[in-house]
């Protein structure tokens, strides 16, 4: 009895050793054979959740689409594409000179949008004044004429596509202060000012919402209009990197991004179209 | 035969815990060591100067924060663990220790995110309305931390303890000595090494953990000048930059996991050093 | 000459003050366990576990996070298991304490102490990049596959240990093979100690986010093979919380995970518990 007992055992370790072959055959199934079915976007964070509700749009109307949207950030982006890890780059700043040679298409314009707290009671700010706090020359609120406390300032980390643009359009080459607070995407720095009443910090406008209070810059406020007339001074654009044309899946869901609905979408979500 | 060969296989898959950990070392290393050659060795551990994409890459208020970090969770944690590990060791009866202790041991598994979550809700707006600051500072990264490595110190500490024999607590009541004179003049100097080996292994934790600091400690490159400063400890340069970075950067941030690797090194060594010296006296 | 306080009432001091912090160290961890379950359960319904995220977040539920932890601790699990209990079962069987045993101890025990963030970045610069894996199930898995390998090592070994050795000299005397002894004797009988092992290592999975993050990525679309990309609970918490994104989500997801786990290391705990009972028959 004890013997029979011990034969069952046997038997149902041996299927487990079976396991992994049955494991290896799953994984040799990769979709990403099926030609041209599935896409990669990898790059910007700020762009990303806009391409992901695109893409989510996208998928649900063409079935059997699979568009992978993926962060890293606008530099890592632009380089995937050329290593073909990506079908796409994305990215939030301009290309540079050594990344002309690629081919690049505008999908929307964003604006970066200096925002502080609902309670903090100014409406307007200046480039200079923005500078000199990021840069930790100006210190208090007060000098801004309002509350007395110290400003508690809030940049992005290193790399960020967001930050480069901040700093080529406000920094202009003087350094951000190691003081600052740091958050690590364009939602915790909106986290950060939404509950902290003495902090000030940037982010993309497409994610402005009614916890921050966007400052006019210069008497100019970030919207729709100042952002596609470029009247709003820190406008960047969006943009979707190429190696070479786009074909199939990309193409078409490029072409989707730059057609009224998709601008629509992007308009909703706070961007600004090409239109 | 069949035998020889089973055993080799097994043998193979013993040493694959250290050949894991040899490949990591190795990886790790082969990114990172360049960049420490060409910034220089002394320049990148000691300068402050923090600027991956402008060339400058010095971690030192990196290694001072998560110094101060962890020595202000076990200033925080350590009391609170020894009190906790005294009391239901030795002042609690035994069926409340025996609910009490897995309990504590449960709550050790809330995961780090949460923590940090509840102090971003919870601890970050107390410290700024009533102490100053941004919130997002050294002190809620400490309390945090203190909280998470609490179960751990606690529950091996009380293990520790309860291995001290009954017959050393005995000889010390009948010569006279109150339950507390006993608890502190004879079971914890027995039960130190199990104590000490416990509070390295939160002090181990604590260095290590990055989630829950990223969210809470305000991440700042300036060397802290008071708790109420923002922090930016080793790990969470490695997790915020991580993402975005290439080329040097990215080594960089290679680089500084090395220098994490190596203080996690050299503590594991410290840790079994103290942990055999404690147990053959 | 100084006047001694009487030792009994400063210790009736201290005990009290001992007492205190005790219970105030239990009260912070019940308070945490209570204030995200109150404000997570009204969130968690039979629809918030059935429906993917949508939106970045904001509406829908959980679903494809749920699988997609699912899916990462199937693959660390069948990397770690077989490979932790051979090297348990190799250390205990097969070899003396010697010097190949004690390097191999060291390096499990160092391996158990490293950090998650450089597993993270290891898992991050191997599998994802050199091996080309990118973000996947596949890159998460194998990366938490190491983080678990020393505790399964480890719990599987004191369990192999705990087997008498007097069972193993019957078979020998029977003239049963090493190899059959292990297999159909002493695993049999040490496998409720190494499931609790197991146990426990999937309620790390489960709260791990770290190395998670960095090896399998972001994507809130359910996994439709091992290598894609997704997002496991703990990592869709942290997204949530840290951008502010949907607080009641939030909420929920935190009271999912905690509770989650708390029930896995229950299981293990009782687990161990019958283990133990049943060696305490053999002594």
């Amino acid at each position: 009895m004890v013997l029979y007992m011990r034969e069952k055992y046997r038997s149902r370790l041996s299927i487990l050793y079976l396991i992994p072959f049955f494991l290896l055959a799953l994984l040799g199934c990769r979709p990403s054979t099926k030609e041209g079915m599935v896409i990669t976007i990898a790059g910007s964070t700020s762009v990303q959740p806009f391409a992901e509700k695109l893409a989510e749009v996208y998928m649900g109307h063409h079935r059997g689409a699979i568009i992978n949207i993926q962060g890293g950030g606008s530099t890592a982006g632009i380089r995937s594409v050329r290593g073909s890890a990506a079908d796409i780059g994305s990215s939030s700043r301009e290309l540079g000179e050594d990344e002309k040679d690629l081919k690049e298409i505008v999908i929307a314009w964003d604006g970066i949008a200096i925002i502080v707290n609902p309670e903090n009671k100014i409406q307007d700010i200046s480039l200079k004044q923005l500078r000199d706090i990021f840069a930790g020359r100006m210190k208090y609120w007060s000098e801004l004429g309002w509350g007395h406390k110290r400003i508690h300032f809030v940049t992005r980390e290193e790399g960020s596509g967001t930050r480069s643009a901040f700093e080529e359009m406000v920094m202009h080459n003087v350094p951000i202060s190691d003081e600052a607070l740091v958050g690590d995407s364009n939602g915790s720095v909106r986290e950060i000012v939404a509950h902290d009443p003495n902090a000030i910090g940037y982010i993309s406008y497409g994610i402005v919402d009614e916890r921050v209070k966007a400052l006019k810059i210069g008497g100019i406020e970030p919207n729709l209009e100042t952002i596609k007339k470029k009247k709003y001074k820190l406008t960047r654009p969006f943009l979707f990197v190429t190696r070479v044309e786009p074909q199939g899946l990309a193409k078409d869901f490029i072409k989707f991004i730059l057609s009224p609905e998709g601008q629509k979408i992007l308009e909703k979500e706070g961007l600004v179209g090409i239109r | 035969m069949k035998e020889k060969l089973i055993e080799k296989i097994l043998m193979l898959l013993a040493f694959s815990a250290i050949g894991v950990l040899l490949l990591m070392a190795i990886f790790i290393f082969k990114e990172g060591m360049p960049i420490i050659f060409k910034a220089g060795i002394n320049n990148f551990l000691f300068s402050t100067h923090w600027a991956p994409t402008k060339g400058y890459f010095g971690i030192f208020s990196m290694i001072v924060s998560s110094l101060y970090v962890t020595i202000g969770a076990l200033i925080i944690g350590v009391p609170l663990a020894l009190a906790c590990a005294i009391t239901l060791a030795e002042l609690a009866p035994l069926r409340l220790t025996v609910i009490l202790k897995p309990t504590i041991e449960l709550l050790a598994g809330i995961p780090s995110v949460v923590y940090g979550f509840l102090g971003v809700v919870l601890l970050v707006p107390l410290i700024r309305d009533y102490l100053g600051g941004p919130g997002l500072s050294l002190l809620a990264a400490s309390m945090i931390l203190a909280i998470m490595i609490l179960p751990t110190i606690t529950s091996i500490s009380i293990d520790a303890i309860q291995a001290v024999p009954y017959s050393y607590k005995e000889g010390s009541l009948a010569l006279g000595a109150t339950h507390l004179q006993t608890i502190r003049m004879v079971i914890l100097k027995a039960a130190r090494s199990g104590i000490i080996t416990a509070i390295i292994l939160g002090m181990g934790r604590a260095i290590g953990e990055t989630m829950a600091v990223i969210m809470v400690a305000g991440n700042a490159l300036k060397l802290p000048s008071s708790p109420l400063s923002p922090v930016r400890p080793l790990t969470s340069n490695i997790a915020l930059e991580m993402g975005y970075a290439a080329g040097d950067h990215r080594a960089a941030l290679f680089a500084t996991g090395i220098v994490l690797f190596v203080f996690i090194m050299v503590f594991n060594v410290l840790a079994n050093i103290i942990t055999k010296r404690w147990q053959q006296e | 000459m100084a006047t001694r306080i009487n030792p009994l009432i400063s210790q009736r001091v201290v005990k009290v003050q001992l007492w205190g912090l005790t219970g105030f160290t239990i009260a912070i961890l019940f308070f945490i366990v209570c204030f995200v379950s109150i404000k997570g359960l009204p969130q968690i319904t039979l629809d918030f576990l059935t429906t993917n995220p949508g939106d970045m977040g904001r509406s829908g539920g959980i679903f494809s996070t749920i699988m997609s932890t699912l899916y990462l601790i199937f693959i660390a699990l069948m990397i770690a298991v077989p490979l932790g209990i051979g090297a348990a079962i190799y250390l205990t069987e097969y070899t003396r304490e010697s010097r190949i045993t004690y390097i191999i101890r060291f390096g499990t025990e160092c391996l158990a102490g490293i950090p998650s963030i450089i597993l993270g970045l290891f898992g991050f610069a191997f599998f994802v990049m050199a091996l080309h894996l990118g973000w996947s199930i596949l890159s998460g898995g194998m990366t938490m596959s190491i983080m678990l390998l020393p505790t399964i090592i480890r719990t599987s070994e004191e369990s192999i240990k705990a087997v008498p050795y007097a069972l193993r000299e019957v078979c020998f005397s029977l003239g049963v093979t090493k190899w059959q002894t292990v297999t159909r004797v002493v695993l049999p009988t040490a496998l409720p100690g190494i499931v609790t092992g197991v146990v426990l290592s999937i309620g790390r999975c489960i709260g791990e986010t770290a190395v998670v993050l960095f090896t399998a990525g972001s994507s809130l679309r359910l996994p439709q093979s091992f290598f894609d990309s997704g997002r496991t609970m703990a990592v869709h918490f942290y997204i949530l919380a840290r951008e502010g994104i949907s607080m009641p989500n939030a909420y929920g997801t935190a009271t999912i995970l905690i509770f989650s786990i708390l029930f896995i290391n229950l299981c293990a705990y009782y687990l161990m518990r019958q283990f133990l009972k049943k060696y305490a028959i053999f002594g």
